[in-house]
Order: structure tokens, then sequence, then C-alpha cells
């Protein structure tokens, strides 16, 4: 009686968030696929008509798909290789002894806390600008012409932005991983006589396996979305190069106010963050059981 | 001897350490001290030391109307986590206290919502708050952080919930505590720095959202992501002012992140990595 009870409050306790939350999922979502069968725009909202396919196949045939697909992967692997190595290199400097510790981890991981468009636009007029950044002034210094980082590396430009932003995030995580190895198991390893590397490669690594899993799978769901970074640095360009899916769609909803070229779009973008999803939650939930 | 070698080591390692670290903080440490620049300073070469000038904190304010946003961002990431925790903590407390066979599947498609492409719902969302007359609210893009941050605040409590221990419930029973006493007296003290830690990260996350508070507000609502995203033309603010902005918006949550390592690996974890 008492469980029966208990079972009901909890029930009860549980509805406010997960109808929420299903209202939230649902309610866009069917919205999003049933406009993405419709000609619909919101510059000429009286024209609005069934458009069966035409939307996808408009959306499908664009070069900028897969163009923006492309880049969506390269931004992805890209800031996840740069950070994942990044932060297990220097977790492993921070898990050293040194002096000042505590302010050293504040410095690193600070970047994590700058909101994303102070982020780009600092990286933007004060590190990358071809002619006051201070990339600049190093290679004036050293008598090489300055790079137009923006112009001929958009892609690349964005891809060290954002690193930098989800740099701290791994650091500290890895961290944190780290300093749970056991003390003992390290000194063992020593006393056998284990070298660094083999040491790194037979205890730490295995041992890192989870946080790496961990940050790979959150930094995926976060870096799919990019958007304010590109926003104020490229705008998406030069022409696409550096549009990825999120912001190709935010081009063609609301700049382009196609509201069915916009929803097929979101659908797409859905399916492949599904595909995403699978696979990471199958391998995460693999690591994670263990 | 051997002692020797530790403390040269330790040396080395805290002069690379150092070195890594700044240069990481490097772009931050360059925006402060562009905001003590005056604008001519600003664009003439790299340099350390400013003139110390205040104006561009000033200008900023004046020309501006810097405290607007900065309340914006203030009230929003507030509410959107006050609303979020009314919401989250019945929810995650029947979770870690009255467990059933489907609670994990329930908290995975918690999860899984937030993998959800923000982008795809772009339009509807657009539409429906344009057509509920929330564009360019406070209480619409409240409502929207509410809901883009409860997955994570739902799981963050549960895994600080889970770790009250079951046994002192009993133990409270057994003296004759009834439900309500329960909740006050046994429960609630000890999920205070759970619910505390969750609400630091949230503010955190609701601070520096940048998708919806830039595509859902224009100027009564829009917060310091959106106002900072509006100077990214040429044509905006100057560098030193851009730069004084910048500083004055991550300022606060810079601080409040110093504080709250711990809970950020915890909580962005979902309590996979302690």
């Amino acid at each position: 009686m008492a469980t029966q009870n208990t079972k009901t409050l909890a029930r009860l306790m549980m509805a406010p968030s997960v109808i929420a939350l299903l209202v939230w999922m649902v309610i866009p979502l069917s919205m999003t696929l049933y406009y993405s069968f419709q000609n619909y725009n919101l510059l000429t909202p009286q024209n609005v008509s069934f458009g069966g396919f035409f939307n996808y196949q408009y959306f499908y045939t664009d070069p900028a798909f897969f163009t923006a697909i492309w880049n969506t992967l390269i931004l992805v692997v890209g800031v996840l290789a740069i950070t994942v190595i990044g932060g297990i290199a220097i977790g492993l400097l921070l898990d050293q002894p040194i002096f000042g510790q505590g302010i050293v981890r504040i410095l690193v991981i600070s970047p994590f806390f700058v909101m994303p468009p102070v982020a780009a636009l600092i990286w933007k007029n004060m590190i990358m600008h071809p002619s006051y950044g201070v990339l600049a002034d190093i290679a004036r210094f050293f008598g090489v012409q300055p790079v137009d980082w923006f112009a001929q590396y958009p892609l690349f430009s964005v891809i060290v932005i954002v690193a930098w932003q989800w740099l701290p995030f791994a650091t500290l995580i890895l961290l944190t991983a780290l300093q749970s190895l056991d003390g003992e198991q390290k000194e063992a390893a020593e006393m056998d006589g284990a070298n660094f590397l083999n040491r790194f490669i037979y205890l730490t690594l295995p041992h890192l396996s989870r946080a790496i899993t961990v940050v790979i799978l959150i930094q995926t769901i976060f870096l799919l979305g990019i958007y304010a970074e590109i926003l104020v640095t490229t705008n998406g360009g030069p022409g696409y190069a550096s549009t990825n899916l999120t912001f190709l769609i935010y081009r063609t909803a609301r700049l382009g106010y196609d509201v069915g070229g916009g929803a097929a779009g979101g659908i797409i973008a859905v399916v492949l963050a599904n595909i995403v999803a699978f696979f990471l939650m199958r391998a995460v939930g693999k690591n994670l059981d263990k | 001897m051997a002692r020797k070698t530790t403390t040269q080591s330790k040396i080395v390692w805290t002069v690379i350490a150092w070195v890594v670290a700044l240069v990481i903080f490097f772009p931050i440490l360059y925006a402060v001290i562009t905001s003590f620049k005056t604008e001519p300073e600003a664009i003439d070469g790299f340099s350390l030391i400013p003139s110390g000038t205040f104006e561009n904190y000033i200008t900023v304010q004046t020309q501006r109307d810097y405290f607007k946003p900065f309340m914006n961002s203030v009230i929003l990431s507030i509410g959107s986590t006050i609303l979020a925790l009314i919401f989250a903590i019945p929810a995650a407390w029947a979770m870690a206290f009255a467990p059933t066979k489907r609670t994990k599947d329930v908290l995975m498609w918690m999860l899984s919502t937030k993998m959800m492409p923000a982008v795809a719902v772009l339009l509807p969302i657009y539409i429906l708050f344009r057509n509920f007359g929330l564009l360019d609210t406070r209480i619409g893009l409240t409502i929207m952080l509410t809901l883009i941050n409860l997955p994570i605040v739902v799981w963050m409590l549960y895994t600080y919930f889970r770790e009250i221990p079951g046994e002192i419930l009993e133990a409270a029973r057994m003296d004759g505590a009834n439900l309500w006493k329960e909740i006050v007296y046994v429960l609630t003290p000890m999920a205070v720095p759970g619910i505390a830690s969750t609400l630091l990260l949230n503010i955190i996350l609701a601070w520096n959202e940048a998708f919806w508070t830039i595509q859902l507000s224009t100027t009564n609502a829009a917060p310091l992501t959106a106002f900072i995203a509006s100077f990214s033309s040429p044509q905006g603010l100057f560098w030193a002012k851009l730069s004084a902005a910048s500083t004055m918006a991550i300022a606060p949550i810079l601080i409040l992140g110093w504080f709250s390592q711990k809970q950020l690996v915890r909580g962005l974890t979902f309590g996979a990595v302690k």
C-alpha cells in the first residue's frame, strides 16, 4: 500500500519536468516536420501550399549542403582532436607538483566561462586581425607577411576559437580523472622499471578511457550546434567556406525567410544528430556500465 | 642528491605549466588590458601597458546603455535557473528516492532532448514566439532557457540526491518522523549543497547561452550575448570600448566559474566523472 502511494507520488513529482520536456520536444518538432512539406516563405505568407518533397530535394541538391556537412564534420573532429590531445597533455602537466598550482588551474579553465560572442570577437579583433592583431604583430616582428586568417583559413580559424573555448573543459575533466589514479599503482609500475611512455600507455590511458569518452560525448553535443562563433567572425563565408549545418539552416530560414527549406534542413539535421547520438550513446553506454 | 633533482624538476615543470597557462589565458588578459587603452592605442601595435583610462567603461554605459543588457542577463540567467530548479527538484527527488525500472530510461530520454539540434526547431519556436507576442521579451527567453537547461539540472540534482543514504530516512521514520518532517529536517539540509552547485552551474550556462538569446531578442530583452554579438560589424564599437564591454560581460561569470570548478566537472559529465 505504502509503496503504491510512493509510486503515485513519485510520478506526480516527475510529471512537470517530463511534460515540459515532452511538449518542448513534440510540438516544435512536429511543426518543423509539417513545414518541411510546405512551400512557405515569410515574405509571401499568403502563398502557402503543399510542396511534397520539394524542400528536401532543394536542400539536398544545393551544393552548399555537402559543403556544410563536410564543414560540420571537420569542425567537430578538429576541435575534438585538439581538445582531447591538448587536454591530456595539460592534464598531465597540471598533475605534476608545481608552484602556484591553484592559480595555474584558474588561468587554464578561464576560457570556458567566456561567452561565445566575446570569445569570438576577442580572437577576431585582437588576436587574428590581419593588421592589428597580436599574431600580425608577431609576424611583422619576424619580418613575415601577416596572415589574413578569416579570409584565407576561415574554417581553421573557427576551429581554433572553438578549441580554445573547449580545451579547459577537456583539461578539467581529464585532470580530475588523472587525480583519481591510484598512486600506489603508479609507484609499483615505476618500481617495475616501466618508463614514462609505458606507464602512460598501459596505466594512464586505460584509466582515462571513461573520461575521454565523456568528453567526446558532451563536446559533440555542443559542437554540432556551433553558431555564435561563426556569426560574429566569418558569417559563414567566404562563400560557404565556414558554414556548418546549423549556420546553413539559419541562413535559409532567417536570412532567406524560407520556412519550408529551413524546416527540411532542420529535419535532416535531426536525422544526422540521431545517427551520431546512437553511436555515441552506444559507445558511452558500454564505457559507463563498466 | 635525489632531493635536489626533485626540486629542480619541480621548477622546470612549474615554468612549463605557467607558460602554457599564460598562453591560454592571454586573449582574456589582452582584452582586459585593451579595455584600459585609448582607441588609438588599441590599434597601435602590441603593448601590455595601457594608459589606464576608464573612459571606455563610461562611454559604453552612456552611449550604449550597457546596464540594460547586463540586467537582462542577470534576470534571465537567475530567473531561468530558479524556474528549472522548481521543475527539477521534485523530479530528481522522485528518481533518486523512489526509482523504478523506467527511471534510467526517463533520464536517458531527458538527456537525448539535449541532442536535438536547436536549429531544427528554430522556425517553429520563432513563429510560436511571434504569434504569442513572446519575441524579444524577458519572459519568453526565460522559458526558453529553462527548457534547454532542464535536462542538465535534473541530471545534476539526481546525481547529488542519489548520494544521500536511504537508511537515514528509515532511521528518521523509525523515530516517528512523518514525510513532511523527513523532508524539512532530514533531507533538505543534506540536499542543499547539491542544489547550490546546480544553481551555480546553471547560472553560468544560462548566462553564456548564445543561440536562442541571439535569435529571439532584438533590443528590449537582449542579454549580453546578443548585445556583444551586435558589435561584430566593423562599424560597431571600437576595440577599446568593445573590450570594456566584453570585460564587464565575462567578469562576473568568470569569478563564479573559478569557484565552481569541481561542480562543473560533475555537473557537465552528468556525474560520470567526479
